[in-house]
Formats: C-alpha cells, sequence, structure tokens
C-alpha cells in the first residue's frame, strides 16, 4: 500500500510545530495572556502577601486553565477552514495518530511553556516554597489532559461559527476534575502532605484521556465536521 | 431473529399512535401520585427530630435531583442508540429529554438552596451534592447549547449525542472528585442530603413522590418528543391529515 | 468484459435534513474513464464526489473498487484515489514548496517537487510563503498534486475555478495523460472539457439516473 507524506504521528506533530513557528506571536498569546491576568489578581483582590499566598495555586491553575482553554480552539479550526481537515479523513490512515500528533503540538506549544513560567507566578503571588516542585509537576500532568479534553471540546465545535464560547461551555464540567486534583495537589505539598498522592490521580487522568480521547475526536471529526 | 418490532419502536408515527392512547392515562397516574405524595408529605409525616418541618423540602428535592441524574444517562443512551442504529426518533428523545433534565436539575438546586437557608444560615454552601448537581446543570447546558448550535440538524444530533455520551463517562469521575474535594475541605460536616436512615413513615411519602416524579417526566418527555415529531414530519401525509382534521374541528367550534 | 469496473456505484442515496441529495442507481467508473458530472449549483454535485471519497457516508447503498466494496479495503482504496475540493488545502504560511511536499508520496526527492512547480508557471515563487501568492498561484500549488502524484483515480471538484486559459489547457493535457497512463477522472465542472471521449453524467439533485451502457 501506498504510504504519503502526511502520514502518522511525527508527521502532523512537525508540521504543527512548524506552522505555530511561522505565526510565533499567535503562538505566544496563550502563555502572554496567562501572564498578564495574574497579574489582575493583585489589582483587583489585594497585594498584601499573606493573602496572596494562601489563594496562589488556586488562582495559577484556573488561569493555565483558562489559557489552555481559549487556544484550543485552534487546533482544528484552521485545518477545517482551508480544507486540510477533509484530506486528513479521508487519508489512507488512521485518524488517532495524527489528531495525537496535533494535540502533542498544542501541548508543547502552550502547556509545556505555561508549565516552566509557573515558578514566575508563583514568585509574584508569595507561593510558599513547599509548593513550587508540586505546581510545576501538576501542570506539566494537568495541562496534557486540558489539552486533549480540550481538543474533545475542539472537535465538536470545528464546523460552528461561534465556535470558541461554546468550545468552552461544553468542555468546562469536563475540567472541573482536574483541576481539583491539581490544585490539591499543591495544596498537599504547601502543607507537608503526601502530594505524590493527588498527583498519581492526575497520571492516571492522562492516561486515560491519552488512550480515550483521540478515538473521541477521529468519531467526532469524522461524523459532524464535513456535511 | 426478528427484529421488526425493534425497528418499529423507531417509528414516529407509532410512537404519536402509542403516546395519543396513553398518555392521558399516564398523566393522571402522575397527578395522582404528586397530589398524594405531597399532600402526605407536607401535611402528614411526622417532623424531624433537628430540623423541624423544614425537611419537608426533600420531597421536592429528592425526586428532582434522581430524575436529574437519570435523565441524563437516558438522554445519552437515546444519543447512542441514535447513533449505533441511526434511529431518528431517539435523536428526537435525546432532543426533548435535555430541557426537561436541566429544569429539573435547576428545580433539584433551587430546593437545595432553600432547604439550606434554615438548616445552614445561607442559601447557597458549596457541598459535595449540590457542586455535582451544579456540574450536572452545566453538562446540561453543554448538550443543549451544542444541538442548537448547528445549522445542519444531523450534525447537531450526532455532536450532542457523542457529548451526552463523553459527559456519562464523566459524570462519576465528576461526583468522585467532588466528593473527596469535598471531605479535604471541610471534613467534620455533615452531607445535606443524608441517607435514608429515615423512619418509614417520613420515608413512604417520598417514595411514592419518586414515582410519581419519574411518571411526570415521562409525561413530559412524550409531549415535548410528539412536538418535535410533528415538527420534523410535518411534510408528510400523515401529519397533514392531522393538521386538517384539527383545524377542521376548530371550524366546527365556531360555528 | 469480465473485469470489474474501477468503480462502481450502486443504489447509492444521501439525504440531507430530510431531502434526498444524492439518488444514484448506478454508476460505472473504468480504466481510461473521464467522467463530467455536471448540473446546477446545488444539484448535489460535491455532494457526490464526497460520498466517493468517502468524506461522507452514505444513507443506503454502496461503492465498490475494483469489485470489492470499499467498507472492506477502505485504506487500499483511499491510497489509491486524490480529491482535490473547492478549498485548496494549501496552508498560507507555509511555502508553495512544503505545501506540496506534505501532499506527495513520501520518499519523493525534492527535484520533483520543484519541477512539478515549476511547470505549473511558478518558478521563482517556490519558497516564499503562500498568503503572498495570488488566489489563481495558490490554486495551482493545490493542482501541482497531480503532477507528483500516483493515484489511480482523481476526483476534481470544480478545478478551473480561478485558473487562466493557459492553466485550464495544462490541466486538460493532464487529465488526458493521466487517464491514457491506466488511470480515471471524475470531474465537476461547468466548463466544455476539449478532451476526447468524455462521458457525461448530469445530476439532477436527487433524481435517479443510471450512467452505465
Amino acid at each position: 500500500m501506498k504510504k504519503y507524506a502526511n502520514n502518522g504521528f511525527y508527521a502532523y506533530l512537525r508540521r504543527d510545530l512548524r506552522l505555530s513557528h511561522r505565526r510565533l506571536g499567535e503562538a505566544a498569546s496563550p502563555l502572554i495572556f496567562f501572564v498578564m491576568v495574574t497579574t489582575l489578581v493583585p489589582l483587583g483582590i489585594t497585594p498584601d502577601p499573606a493573602s496572596l499566598s494562601v489563594m496562589a495555586s488556586g488562582i495559577i491553575w484556573v488561569f493555565a486553565l483558562l489559557a489552555t482553554m481559549l487556544s484550543a480552539n485552534g487546533l482544528f479550526s484552521g485545518d477545517y477552514q482551508d480544507g486540510s481537515l477533509e484530506q486528513l479523513l479521508i487519508s489512507p490512515q488512521v485518524l488517532v495518530m495524527p489528531v495525537l500528533g496535533k494535540i502533542t503540538a498544542h501541548w508543547l506549544v502552550v502547556g509545556l511553556p505555561l508549565t516552566i513560567v509557573s515558578p514566575l507566578l508563583g514568585l509574584m503571588l508569595s507561593l510558599p516554597e513547599a509548593g513550587y516542585l508540586p505546581l510545576m509537576a501538576s501542570l506539566a500532568l494537568g495541562t496534557a489532559c486540558l489539552s486533549l479534553l480540550g481538543a474533545v471540546g475542539a472537535a465538536l465545535t470545528v464546523s460552528l461559527q461561534k465556535g470558541g464560547i461554546l468550545l468552552a461551555l461544553v468542555v468546562m464540567p469536563l475540567y472541573m476534575p482536574v483541576i481539583i486534583f491539581g490544585g490539591a495537589t499543591v495544596q498537599y505539598g504547601i502543607d507537608g502532605l503526601a502530594w505524590t498522592g493527588p498527583l498519581a490521580i492526575l497520571g492516571a487522568m492522562l492516561a486515560a484521556t491519552v488512550a480515550l480521547c483521540p478515538l473521541a475526536i477521529a468519531g467526532v471529526l469524522r461524523l459532524t465536521s464535513i456535511n | 431473529m426478528n427484529w421488526a418490532w425493534f425497528y418499529r419502536l423507531g417509528s414516529p408515527l407509532w410512537f404519536y399512535q402509542m403516546t395519543t392512547r396513553w398518555l392521558p392515562w399516564l398523566s393522571l397516574l402522575a397527578f395522582v401520585l404528586l397530589s398524594a405524595g405531597l399532600i402526605w408529605g407536607l401535611g402528614f409525616a411526622p417532623q424531624d427530630a433537628r430540623q423541624g418541618n423544614s425537611f419537608r423540602i426533600i420531597y421536592l428535592h429528592v425526586p428532582a435531583s434522581f430524575l436529574a441524574l437519570a435523565g441524563y444517562f437516558l438522554m445519552a443512551a437515546a444519543g447512542a442508540i441514535g447513533l449505533i442504529w441511526r434511529i431518528k426518533l431517539s435523536y428526537m428523545v435525546m432532543k426533548s429529554a435535555a430541557p426537561i433534565g436541566a429544569a429539573l436539575t435547576f428545580l433539584a438546586l433551587f430546593t437545595g438552596a432553600v432547604w439550606g437557608k434554615p438548616t445552614w444560615g445561607s442559601y447557597w454552601v458549596w457541598d459535595a451534592r449540590i457542586t455535582s448537581m451544579l456540574i450536572l446543570l452545566f453538562l446540561y447546558f453543554g448538550v443543549l447549547a451544542l444541538q442548537y448550535a448547528f445549522d445542519n440538524e444531523e450534525a447537531g444530533n450526532k455532536a450532542s449525542a457523542v457529548l451526552a455520551l463523553v459527559g456519562t463517562v464523566n459524570i462519576p469521575i465528576i461526583y468522585k472528585s467532588v466528593d473527596w474535594w469535598f471531605t479535604l475541605h471541610q471534613p467534620s460536616t455533615i452531607k445535606l442530603t443524608s441517607a435514608p436512615s429515615m423512619h418509614p413513615d417520613m420515608f413512604q411519602p417520598l417514595l411514592v413522590m419518586i414515582l410519581g416524579f419519574y411518571c411526570f417526566y415521562f409525561v413530559s418527555l412524550c409531549l415535548f418528543t410528539r412536538v418535535e415529531i410533528l415538527r420534523r414530519e410535518r411534510k408528510t401525509a400523515w401529519v397533514g391529515e392531522l393538521a386538517a382534521r384539527s383545524s377542521n374541528v376548530v371550524e366546527e367550534g365556531k360555528q | 468484459m469480465g473485469n470489474p469496473s474501477l468503480v462502481t456505484i450502486e443504489n447509492l442515496r444521501f439525504e440531507r435534513d430530510d431531502t434526498t441529495v444524492v439518488s444514484c442507481d448506478q454508476l460505472c467508473l473504468d480504466v481510461g474513464d473521464i467522467l463530467q458530472i455536471e448540473g446546477p449549483n446545488g444539484s448535489g454535485k460535491t455532494t457526490l464526489l464526497r460520498l466517493l471519497t468517502t468524506a461522507l457516508q452514505p444513507l443506503e447503498g454502496s461503492i465498490l473498487y475494483c469489485g470489492k466494496s470499499i467498507a472492506e479495503c477502505r485504506l487500499e482504496y483511499l491510497s489509491d484515489i486524490l480529491f482535490i475540493g473547492h478549498q485548496s488545502a494549501v496552508k498560507l504560511t507555509l511555502t508553495a514548496e512544503e505545501n506540496l511536499a506534505w501532499m506527495a508520496p513520501s520518499g519523493l526527492d525534492f527535484s520533483s517537487v520543484l519541477k512539478a512547480l515549476e511547470s505549473l508557471g511558478l518558478a521563482g515563487y517556490t519558497d516564499i510563503p503562500c498568503y503572498k501568492l495570488s488566489a489563481g498561484q495558490q490554486r495551482r500549488v493545490a493542482l501541482a498534486r497531480l503532477l507528483v502524484s500516483d493515484a489511480r483515480i482523481w476526483y476534481l471538484d470544480e478545478p478551473f475555478t480561478a485558473i487562466d486559459r493557459d492553466g485550464v489547457k495544462l490541466l486538460e493535457r493532464c487529465m488526458k495523460e493521466h487517464v491514457s497512463s491506466g488511470g480515471a477522472v471524475v470531474v465537476s465542472t461547468h466548463q466544455n472539457l476539449d478532451v476526447q471521449g468524455v462521458r457525461h453524467y448530469p445530476v439532477l439533485g436527487g433524481s435517479s439516473l443510471r450512467a452505465c451502457p
């Protein structure tokens, strides 16, 4: 059977990374949003370090979630508009791997930078010292889950005009368990408890989403994107 | 095996005719059960030792929450049947189940808030059950919004069916997570909707109300589905005849 | 004539919003055929092509590839076809070379990619991002795929839009060469093709027509 250059996980991973690289400004916006919006908290609530340190872990987690969610729309909409999605659907390959490649590219461009920048935000919000490592660990695993779940929402809303808002509405309930355990990981770390416990649950969520989301996404794209 | 009966179940016309015959009886049953349950529970069941008379709201709150959750699973099942066997009637049922389930979830939240005020001093408490119920409401909103956002009805039905199924898989995860989160933050608080270690005199009217709510749910579901059938099949002959007959009745009524 | 046709359609039906959009009792495509699908706007031409490429699923009926149902030999069928639709599938931030290399068979050497783009009049424009090209040039990047692909069956949906006269002649020549070397083409277009032996298949939005002798 013939093989084409656009076959498989790595092909789509490389292509999406290259596309992000060409539009570096757009690719960096979730990260910039994340940093800027965290500045709103001391402005809007209080700059008092004692109060900030109580809420810091939750604030960082919530804004990481929002940044990931807002960027999820771009996963499939560009491809849908220029016809690349249709070409993907009729290409001689199983859809799961290309989809996973695209989502991995999304995480590398959004989730990973958020994780790396989070200690800086921890500093700005007076996060207690014990919280830094659990924060990065939970964000690393959690943002991957969020990318996968966000991709399901993106697939469901790909052919809609105002897909962005609807994506947020659709994907929010699915995000809630992730943030519960993500925030708990950091909180456990700050309180001196074993934060590897909730982290392990995050890991389990990641395993489940990696296994199930690409299948769901492939099905949704086949059923609803072309009509 | 003769699957004809299964496919007959998928005929909108058959559903419409069947409900025309049985719905009046089911509605009567629902009315009887609900009135009996309400009068018994609100008027005659004994007072609670701790909460006094305010506990009586459970006669609305508990059945509503049961049905909110059961309704979501029914909606997801209808969606799954529509996806697998491509039965249009199944999608119509799913579409009807969404607003009813959302309304019941809202009723559960509202009655929960009403219960919270005399018991806890505030209308809203982030208790595990109420938070889970709120997330269920958001799940319903997602399915509703997705359904009506698509221009192409087929694609909209399929998308909401998949979302309902994704939500179904997530409901146990969400409930467990919220439960765990709640005990993390408020370990010593008593649950708002405590397990039914209730005196039978309080429990029996509750059962009646639950049954009544189930009947009410099915009546509403059938009514909504009938409207959806008429809308979808408006170009067929039998709907045309139905419309002609009812306008004749109106004409005669005027004379 | 014992050999089965390349592609056979049997009793295909497709509905959208409860109206029949495509209804095709029988259609055969053989090696060496150029089948032109004609019809007014909105008569279901694109839908028929999408059913043939499996982008859409029919309500009933089947499509056979060399006698076997495409449900059974799906990947094999898809690796033998090529579809160019209304949208070019050209990524505007990538260059023409990158776009063509993406759609080409794997392992194709770079010079073939360049040659294909040059023979479509894009010499000197191959290494700039496609958003700097005109609409007609972007369309040519999409059509350059025809020169590097080894697919047997071409499904082309209105390929002549935004193409000038030279481009039209070039495209017609490509089609002729393709069918004479063992391929087949299904093209939906309003234009009169200046090619010998074109079979016409009028689509009238839902009515049944036979297109086999």
